[in-house]
């Protein structure tokens, strides 16, 4: 009985996947909601909304793995294919500085031309600076591993040695590997990117988890994905946040194939479910890039404490077709409407002022 | 018991609420509460289902001698992209739709020259051309000002407008009945006393109409209180509303625009819940999407709304003014829209019959 289900979530009990999936499948729209939210203030009782000024740079557009839903790869020898070199991203950092960010989130296709000092370089360098390098994802370190012949955990002591201290966490796509083999064969496996994971954690390095939904995966490929991060992060505590982005069907291969279009309801939902399952985060986003600034301030009443970054630069994102620019006041007086405090954060989501 | 309880309880009962509680509504922080309010009394009046609409919007001039400020769709004539739509190309126009339409919208500017007969010849050619099809035409403002045209009074303008074919209206013009906000905003403009007669009788003729709350410029959370209690009354004293939609300001384009944001998306399903708990006497509150988006729109049919709209030709109105709706959505994807949030797909005609139920 879905009742039961909503009761258990009221008396913060948690949730198991078929739980889960019959919630994300029945449950009513502004239950699921409230529930969410119920959680949202136990955890934080404060009106408060955090967000963070960043930017987003990536170092190269070449990729081998070549999924299907993205807009972004290029071929080594594409027109437009680049890398950038270590001087050039310190050019962009310095650039990220003066307009006040304070994290660059530095993410990169798989090029495997690159060495593996390039990437220990790039963090040394842009950590000279006084803005956080929060750099690569399990994918990433999946190559550097690879092609230096290293462990993970070597490539974590070198990194860490390099200066890094937190990545983002993207690559998930989605954790089942039913799905992964549809839009991403030759990327890590759920396994491998849980492992890493884990590693970057036993290394003192944090992480947040990401989720892109709205393709070819069911309702319970969501709950698994949800599952595997909650499982890894009881045992490691290095998640510090989660984020759902949603796909864009705009310039890509799975995009041709896929017939659904997420809705602002679908968001919404994934926002909550994700609160709701995931009872050992502390902070889940609202994105406003992924369904635009209204239901991204409508997240924040859906379980989401957290708007996310201002992105000065956002490759990615940009090459499939949606355009999300915003600065600081625009998100401010979002979170005011909403009904919120909005405070700028660091990486690791301590609170630096109050707006 | 928190405050939104005791409004909750009165809701239960059948109660109308009163204006210290709409109050609290605007200002509460319990956004998802509010919509559990206003979507039990849609619950109570329509289930689960949600109607949207197969419709045509004629806007036949952007002439206008009114020029209110918040208006971006208004020309005086003399500029390259001033137009009026003699009554051939109207038909034309609506003979290129496709098959399936159930309803023409009309609406236009006050246009300076045109005389009384214009209008009239206008709907009974649409009637002749298109007799099935539901003429939903002229707000109060346009009544108004073809009784003065014409020289007629209210009730002989709109029974010959019914002679020729006139079916329904539209609740445009309304704004928002606040004489503060009209001076600043649209001096020109009727109000309330005006704009309720002309409906009033336009329901004593057996016309229904729609009405209007525009909102999100200038207007303060009491203002738009008392223009949903007057409509409240009104529909008591005179029933005939069909549907009541809040309509919020794009001020892109408009002399109002870098003055005032466009409102947010807590604000505009508030506004709505808070339409639909008003008025409880009211068969259908709309969620008009071309003003919310379609995003908005479909959350809205959790916050008290039973209805979407539909599928659009040509709506110049709001276009004009920076809405970033697509323009004529698919009738699958209004189904869909629906089905995904839960509800009821229903096609219907202009006067809530059923044409087809999407289970």
């Amino acid at each position: 009985m879905i009742e039961q289900i909503y009761e258990k979530v009221s008396n913060f009990e948690r949730i198991n996947k078929e739980e889960g999936v019959k919630l994300l499948k029945e449950s009513d729209f502004l239950t699921l909601g409230k529930l969410a939210n119920r959680i949202r203030f136990k955890k934080h009782p404060e009106r408060v909304v955090t967000f963070i000024l960043d930017t987003n740079i990536n170092y190269t557009n070449i990729c081998y793995v070549g999924c299907s839903f993205c807009a972004f790869y290029r071929k080594p020898h594409d027109r437009d294919a680049y890398t950038l070199s270590i001087s050039q991203l310190v050019e962009k950092i310095k650039e990220a500085q003066s307009k006040g960010i304070t994290t660059a989130l530095i993410q990169g296709g798989l090029n495997p031309e690159l060495p593996y000092e390039y990437y220990l370089n790039l963090v040394k360098e842009l950590s000279k600076s006084t803005v956080h390098v929060h750099a690569f994802s399990p994918p990433e370190i999946d190559l550097m591993s690879k092609i230096s012949g290293k462990s993970v955990d070597e490539v974590f002591d070198d990194l860490k040695d390099a200066g890094l201290t937190t990545m983002p966490g993207g690559g998930a796509e989605i954790l089942s590997e039913r799905v992964r083999k549809r839009i991403s064969p030759k990327k890590i496996s759920t396994d491998r990117w849980i492992e890493i994971m884990e590693k970057a954690h036993e290394h003192g390095i944090k992480t947040t988890a990401t989720m892109m939904f709205g393709h070819v995966e069911t309702e319970e490929d969501i709950i698994e994905h949800l599952d595997r991060i909650r499982e890894l992060q009881d045992r490691t505590g290095g998640f510090t946040a989660f984020i759902a982005w949603d796909f864009k069907k705009e310039n890509n291969e799975l995009g041709k194939v896929v017939n659904r279009t997420v809705t602002s309801i679908d968001y919404l939902k994934i926002v909550a479910i994700a609160r709701i399952y995931l009872d050992n985060f502390d902070n889940i986003q609202a994105s406003w890039a992924s369904q635009g600034k209204d239901v991204g301030e409508l997240a924040l009443h859906f379980g989401a404490n957290d708007m996310g970054s201002m992105l000065v630069e956002e490759n990615v994102m940009r090459e499939a077709g949606f355009r999300a620019q915003s600065n600081v006041d625009e998100i401010a007086s979002a979170i005011r409407k909403a009904g919120f405090k909005p405070v700028l954060r660091t990486t690791d989501y301590k609170m630096i002022k109050y707006l | 018991m928190n405050k939104l309880d005791k409004i909750r309880e009165k809701v239960e009962n059948g109660e109308t609420i009163d204006f210290g509680d709409a109050r609290l509504i605007l200002r509460s922080d319990n956004l998802l509460e509010i919509g559990e309010i206003a979507r039990s009394i849609k619950i109570k009046k329509t289930g689960k289902k949600v109607y949207f609409v197969f419709n045509k919007h004629i806007n036949y001039t952007n002439l206008c001698v009114s020029k209110c400020k918040f208006c971006a769709f208004y020309r005086n004539g003399d500029e390259p992209d001033a137009y009026t739509m003699e009554v051939d190309e109207i038909i034309e126009e609506i003979s290129k739709m496709p098959k399936g339409i159930k309803e023409v919208h009309i609406v236009g500017g006050l246009h300076p020259t045109k005389p009384f007969s214009y209008y009239i010849d206008m709907v009974r050619a649409i009637k002749t051309n298109f007799p099935l099809v539901n003429v939903k035409a002229f707000t109060a403002v346009e009544i108004d000002y073809f009784s003065k045209i014409s020289g007629l009074s209210y009730e002989e303008v709109l029974t010959e407008l019914k002679e020729a074919g006139l079916d329904s209206m539209p609740g445009g013009g309304a704004e928002v009945f606040s004489d503060r906000v009209r001076k600043k905003l649209y001096p020109n403009k009727i109000g309330f006393d005006k704009w309720s007669a002309v409906h009033a009788i336009a329901h004593r003729l057996g016309i229904p109409t729609n009405a209007t709350l525009l909102f999100g410029h200038i207007e303060t959370d009491d203002e738009i209180i008392d223009h949903l209690f007057k409509l409240r009354k009104l529909q008591e004293e005179h029933p005939g509303f069909l549907c009541f939609i809040p309509l919020s300001f794009h001020p892109a384009n408009t002399p109002l625009e870098g003055k005032i944001e466009k409102v947010d998306a807590v604000r505009e399903l508030k506004v709505l819940a808070l339409s639909r708990i008003i008025l409880d006497n009211f068969p259908h509150v709309k969620a008009y999407w071309v003003m919310l988006s379609p995003k908005i729109g479909q959350i809205g049919l959790h916050f008290g709304a039973d209805d979407i709209d539909g599928t659009i030709g040509q709506e110049r109105v709001t276009h004009a003014a920076g809405a970033k709706s697509p323009l004529g959505l698919a009738k699958e994807y209004m189904v869909n829209l629906i089905k995904n949030a839960g509800f009821i797909p229903v096609e219907r005609d202009a006067l809530y019959n059923e044409i087809e139920v999407f289970n």
